[in-house]
């Protein structure tokens, strides 16, 4: 796409975070709709293009009264959102629709009015993955990180590390769902999930959503809000079998996605001055932060350990204390794009001063697919 | 461990053959006739060529343990943690087993350590691959 040609002028998140047992998952994209809508000054019938994953276009369409010209139900995790943004802004470019919101809702907590992801027993994952004992994410995204360790070095004080300077952040944010400081030492005494990794070291399970409104740059300076550009957008995908990655040291469809990013977007790693990297689980940033090319392979636990993505630190990452400790209700890429643009209109709770470009990092489906989006606040 | 019933795999006519070589107490792989390449999980073609005309080879069984976790969350059908394991198989592809005959710890499991095919028949119809210390329990 065109850098700058498409910009985000409409962003919420639903009103509560968390522990939501007063309400269904399609109302759950719905009130993230809604305070987007709010936020922008838009209406339903402004509406004319529409993005979700989980729940389908049309069910949203309809509950929210929406005649769409454009639908994406574009279904790959918890980074369908930055592939549903990637979608949109080529649509809008193309004519095909004007003005696109895109929702992410998800009951992951209470479980209401959602649908539980079924094993297909004759998938490829179904016959020769699930039936080894795999009881979700916590004992399959984790799989390959014993290689990593050992290859590159990784400590395991380092894995923990991750998950210590993320509750910094997190600290800063009241809508954060875990905000006391913790040690590596706490990671260590905390409940062991799959080994290597406690339970500090997985993300929460929570409800919540999330939504974004994206229009024409053009129109973009007729809007209520400071509008964020879309300067460079990637996605790609690998394999749905985490048994089968190319490479348990790094992720293909990061790599892939991530340099399509930078690339059109025009930029070099030291003009990012901030970085979300969704991390369901502790390896997630360490894996992010040398795929996306910030750092070589194996030095993204030291550059964690010495604080250079913590307050105060030359990139801070993860800065609304991520899934890990922020919130994560099942796909939490809605909520990094969230942060991404809180940052870039300068109204984050740990806002980074000056920033002007924010790369956020996505992934889906354990290391199956990923997306990259590289925001701007500059025009 | 024991085997949740409830996820037990459903074979389909791509990897039928798979099953009755476990069964039969045979790892089975794929080898395309056109290249050569020797892949897992089956299919009718070569993924790195897309030729159609593939064969099926017995694997020796031989790999080594490639990288694992141990679930603490232990399901009502297990009878304490166990490792969920990626192993490398002397031909080159890699597959998700279990290490059994030996400790379920970090210790035990050693990354590279070569280990053996071993088969679980769990149900009438099917019969697990996994895998052991080579040369035995330990």
């Amino acid at each position: 796409m065109k850098p700058r040609s498409i910009a985000i002028v409409g962003a919420a998140e639903t009103t509560e975070l968390g522990k939501i047992p007063n309400a269904s998952q399609i109302q759950l994209h719905a009130d993230a709709a809604l305070n987007a809508m709010a936020d922008c000054g838009l209406g339903p019938k402004d509406i004319d293009g529409i993005a979700c994953a989980a729940e389908w276009p049309t069910d949203l369409a309809h509950y929210l009264g929406i005649t769409p010209t454009w639908v994406d139900g574009t279904m790959v995790g918890g980074c369908s959102f930055m592939i549903h943004l990637r979608h949109a802004a080529a649509a809008i470019n193309e004519g095909l629709c004007t003005t696109v919101l895109i929702t992410h809702g998800e009951s992951g907590r209470s479980w209401i009015g959602s649908k539980a992801m079924g094993n297909n027993q004759a998938s490829l994952g179904g016959q020769f993955e699930i039936p080894f004992g795999c009881l979700g994410p916590p004992t399959m995204f984790t799989i390959p990180v014993l290689r990593y360790m050992k290859d590159r070095g990784l400590t395991h004080e380092q894995l923990a590390n991750v998950a210590v300077v993320q509750r910094e952040w997190a600290g800063m944010n009241p809508r954060a769902s875990f905000r006391d400081p913790i040690t590596v030492q706490d990671v260590f005494d905390s409940k062991m999930i799959a080994y290597p990794f406690h339970i500090l070291e997985c993300c929460l399970v929570t409800d919540g959503g999330g939504a974004l409104i994206l229009t024409t740059a053009e129109r973009a300076k007729d809007f209520p809000t400071k509008p964020v550009y879309v300067l460079g957008t990637g996605e790609s995908v690998e394999t749905p079998m985490i048994s089968q990655m190319e490479d348990f040291t790094s992720s293909r469809a990061f790599k892939v996605s991530g340099a399509k990013a930078f690339n059109e977007a025009g930029i070099c790693h030291g003009d990012v001055d901030h970085l979300m990297i969704y991390d369901a689980f502790a390896h997630l940033p360490i894996y992010g932060l040398e795929d996306l090319g910030f750092v070589k392979p194996g030095e993204a636990g030291d550059y964690i350990w010495e604080r250079n993505t913590a307050p105060g630190g030359e990139l801070p990452m993860n800065t609304n204390g991520g899934g890990l400790s922020y919130m994560h209700s099942g796909m939490y890429g809605m909520y990094a794009l969230q942060e991404s643009v809180r940052q870039m209109r300068g109204v984050a709770p740990a806002q980074i001063d000056g920033a002007k470009i924010s790369v956020c990092h996505g992934v889906g489906g354990m290391f199956g697919a990923s997306g990259t989006i590289v925001m701007t606040n500059e025009k | 461990m024991a085997v949740n019933p409830k996820t037990l795999p459903k074979p389909t006519p791509e990897t039928q053959h798979f099953w009755d070589g476990a069964k039969a107490e045979q790892l089975l792989l794929q080898q395309c006739d056109a290249c050569q390449h020797i892949y897992f999980p089956p299919r009718p073609f070569c993924p790195e060529c897309a030729s159609r005309k593939v064969s099926v080879i017995k694997a020796s069984g031989k790999a080594v343990l490639y990288s694992y976790v141990i679930n603490h969350r232990v399901p009502k059908w297990a009878d304490g943690p166990y490792s969920i394991a990626v192993v490398q198989l002397e031909e080159g592809p890699r597959m998700m087993t279990n290490i059994v005959d030996v400790e379920q710890t970090p210790e035990a499991l050693v990354l590279d350590m070569p280990v053996e095919v071993v088969f679980d028949a769990v149900s009438e119809d099917i019969t697990l691959p996994k895998f052991r210390p080579a040369g035995g329990a330990s």
